[in-house]
């Protein structure tokens, strides 16, 4: 059985679904690499600052 | 300079929606049969790979719609084609969620799923012509 941890998932997560957002979403190679690296930008910072956001509630 | 009754012509004659169901059916299928290879190939590695990290966890295959939750999930499992129905046959994944990770990996397998869907659209309008 394969247990990542919470943050390995979200890495995970946003890889997969980036690479296909990216290929699906643009035309050219270069917007699909740029697009790609945005939405896995997006996905993990988004991931880091509603942790802090529920971190720093829950104390 | 092609315009969009070139790449219509250029889309070939046949059945229009086979790479749309193509598609469903295998990941990256729909844009191999259009022999855009590099596209076909990231779609299916990263379906594919989303999908069995999500069995890998013990995710949850949906079976039954009992409630709109349900429903919702069996129909982002169905998104992933074959592959929801090979797993089901050969009984992998998880009828119920028992630890953690199991959680995230039922997630994964829908939103596959949903991607998979995107995936077999985009295919289906590079077949159109609607996109280069």
């Amino acid at each position: 059985m394969f247990r990542p941890s919470h943050f390995a998932a979200v890495v995970l997560f946003a890889l997969f679904a980036s690479v296909v957002f990216g290929v699906t979403q643009r035309e050219t190679p270069r917007r699909m690499v740029r697009y790609g690296l945005y939405c896995f930008v997006l996905f993990v910072g988004s991931a880091i600052v509603l942790s802090w956001l529920m971190f720093l509630i829950a104390r | 300079m092609a315009t969009t009754q070139d790449k219509k012509n250029d889309a070939g004659s046949g059945f229009v929606y086979l790479p749309l169901i193509a598609g469903w059916l295998v990941p990256g299928a729909g844009h191999f049969l259009l022999r855009k290879w590099g596209r076909g190939a990231l779609l299916s590695v990263s379906i594919l790979g989303m999908f069995l990290i999500g069995i890998a966890m013990q995710g949850k295959l949906y079976a039954g719609a009992h409630d709109i939750l349900d429903m919702l999930g069996l129909a982002g499992d169905l998104g992933n084609g074959l592959l929801y129905f090979v797993s089901r046959a050969a009984g992998w994944g998880a009828d119920q969620v028992t630890v953690t990770t199991g959680d995230y990996g039922t997630r994964f397998i829908v939103v596959a799923g949903l991607l998979n869907i995107i995936a077999a659209v985009d295919a289906h309008n590079l077949r159109t012509g609607r996109k280069a």
